[in-house]
C-alpha cells in the first residue's frame, strides 16, 4: 500500500491509497482522478497516461524499460521527468509519490 | 446516397464480426473507418503483439486476428469505406442519414458504432498558435512532396515517418530535423542514414528540442524550438511537418445526442442499443454494468446488435434463430450449399 498524490494541471491535489502491484495509472482510474485517459488500458501503446514525476522521486522509482521512451515521444508536452503511469508499479517504497498530470493527454 | 440495412462505424475486430453476423442473418451492411486500413486498434496499436484470450485461438497477433476475421468474411460482399470519418448522423423519418468526410452519405435504419476509443487522428503540436498554419504550411502528413522543393522544412519526430521524410526531402530541400531526445525509434538503418546526412551537412539535426512557438502573419516565417535546458532557438522555416503518431479521439460522435459516460456510450444489454432507437454501440466504446473491454465481449455484443437490426430492417419478417451447422439458409449464405 502506498499513498500517492496526483496533482492535476489546475493544481488540485488528490491523495489516494493504492494497493501494491497496481500501476500508478490504475490508481488514478480506479479513484476517478481526472486527466489520465489510459486509452489502451495499460499496454504501453498510446501515451495517454502520461505524468510528470517530481524530480526527487524520478530517480527513486524503477527505471523506464524498452519502448516507454518511444511512446513518450508521442505524448503531449513530454519533459525530462515524463513517465507513462501504466509502467510505474506501486509498492511500499512508493509511499508519498507525487505525480503531476499534464493539462491534456493529446 | 447509399441505402443499406446497417452501417457499421469502425473496422476493428468487433466491427468485422458484427458485419459477419449481419450478413449471416441476411442483412446488408457497409463499414466506414477513419484509418486507411482494416483492423482498428489491433492493426494500429499492436499488430505484432500476441493476444492470448480469444476463445479457441490460443495465441495470435493483432494482424493475424484481423486477417482471420477477413477470411471469415470472404463468403460475403461487404463494402468498406476507409480513410473516411463519419461526421454527421441525423434522423430522417424511420431512418438515419449518415454523412462521411469522404462525401459519402448513407440512409439506413441501423447504425452500429464499433468505434473502439474513437477515431485515430494525428497527434498535434501543443502550442495553440500552430493551428493557424495547419494544412497551409504546417502538416501532419505529406500529400504532395513537390511543394517542398527548394524550401526550408522543419520536421519534428523520432520515428520512421519523421526520419524517412527528413531523408527524402533533404535531396531537394533544406531540412531541419528536431526531436525531443538523442535516441530515435526508427529502424537502425534509417537512423544511420540520417546521421550520415547530418555529417554531410544535408540535414540540420536538433535533439532535446521541442516546438515552442510559430511566427508569421499570413505565411509561416519562423519557429521557436526549446531545449530541455530552456534555451530557445529561432529557426527560419517555410514549412513544418510533425510526426507524433496517432491518438484516438471521440470526435463527432459526441454530437449525436447519445448518452455518454466519459469516452464511452451507454447501452442496454439486450440489443446494445443507445438512447437513440436504431443506433447501437458495441466493443470498447460501449458501456453497461459489468462491461469488460475484451475482444470476445465485442463479438457477443455485435451478435446481439445484429439481431436487433433485423427488426428495424425487416419490420414485416420474423427473425428465426438458426445454427450454421444445420440451417440450409445460413449454409447458402456462407456459400457452402447451392
Amino acid at each position: 500500500m502506498a499513498k500517492i498524490t496526483y496533482i492535476t494541471s489546475d493544481n488540485q491535489t488528490h491523495t489516494v491509497e493504492v494497493q501494491n502491484g497496481l500501476t500508478v495509472m490504475e490508481g488514478a482510474v480506479q479513484n476517478d482522478i481526472p486527466g489520465i485517459d489510459a486509452d489502451c488500458g495499460g499496454g504501453m501503446a498510446c501515451a495517454t497516461c502520461h505524468v510528470y514525476v517530481k524530480d526527487d522521486w524520478f530517480n527513486k522509482i524503477p527505471k523506464k524499460e524498452d519502448g516507454e521512451d518511444d511512446m513518450l515521444d508521442m505524448a503531449f508536452e513530454p519533459k525530462t521527468n515524463s513517465r507513462l503511469s501504466c509502467q510505474i508499479i506501486v509498492s511500499d517504497e512508493l509511499d508519498g509519490l507525487e505525480v503531476n498530470i499534464p493539462s491534456k493527454q493529446a | 446516397m447509399k441505402k443499406t440495412d446497417a452501417l457499421i462505424i469502425g473496422a476493428g475486430p468487433t466491427g468485422l464480426f458484427t458485419a459477419h453476423q449481419l450478413k449471416l442473418i441476411g442483412l446488408d451492411c457497409e463499414i466506414v473507418d477513419n484509418l486507411d486500413k482494416i483492423g482498428g486498434q489491433c492493426i494500429e496499436l499492436y499488430p505484432d503483439k500476441p493476444i492470448y484470450d480469444i476463445p479457441a485461438v490460443p495465441e495470435c497477433t493483432g494482424e493475424e486476428l484481423t486477417n482471420n476475421l477477413l477470411n471469415q468474411l470472404k463468403p460475403f460482399d461487404i463494402k468498406f469505406h476507409l480513410s473516411e470519418r463519419v461526421e454527421e448522423v441525423k434522423k430522417e423519418e424511420n431512418n438515419w442519414l449518415v454523412k462521411t468526410s469522404g462525401g459519402n452519405s448513407f440512409l439506413t435504419p441501423n447504425v452500429i458504432i464499433a468505434g473502439g476509443v474513437g477515431s485515430f487522428e494525428p497527434r498535434k503540436f501543443s502550442p495553440k498558435e500552430c493551428e493557424k498554419f495547419e494544412n497551409k504550411s504546417l502538416f501532419y502528413s505529406v500529400k504532395d512532396k513537390n511543394i517542398f522543393k527548394g524550401k526550408t522544412i522543419s520536421i519534428f519526430g523520432g520515428g520512421d515517418s519523421a526520419l524517412d521524410w527528413a531523408i527524402e526531402l533533404s535531396k531537394e530541400s533544406n531540412v531541419n530535423l528536431i526531436h525531443r531526445r538523442d535516441e530515435f525509434r526508427g529502424a537502425q538503418a534509417t537512423v544511420d542514414k540520417m546521421h550520415a546526412l547530418v555529417k554531410d551537412g544535408k540535414i540540420n539535426l536538433f535533439t532535446k528540442y521541442q516546438m515552442a512557438n510559430v511566427h508569421g502573419e499570413q505565411t509561416l516565417e519562423s519557429i521557436d524550438i526549446k531545449h530541455d535546458n530552456d534555451e530557445i532557438k529561432n529557426l527560419k522555416t517555410e514549412y513544418v511537418l510533425g510526426f507524433f503518431g496517432l491518438i484516438m479521439q471521440l470526435g463527432p460522435i459526441a454530437n449525436w445526442g447519445l448518452n455518454l459516460n466519459k469516452k464511452t456510450i451507454e447501452v442496454d444489454t439486450e440489443k446494445f442499443e443507445t438512447n437513440q432507437k436504431g443506433i447501437y454501440a458495441v466493443g470498447d466504446i460501449c458501456n453497461y454494468p459489468g462491461k469488460l473491454k475484451l475482444i470476445l465481449s465485442g463479438f457477443h455484443e455485435g451478435a446481439l446488435a445484429a439481431r436487433a437490426c433485423f427488426k428495424l430492417a425487416r419490420p414485416d419478417e420474423k427473425y428465426r434463430f438458426e445454427f450454421t451447422t444445420t440451417s440450409t439458409n445460413l449454409l447458402k449464405r456462407l456459400g457452402k450449399k447451392e
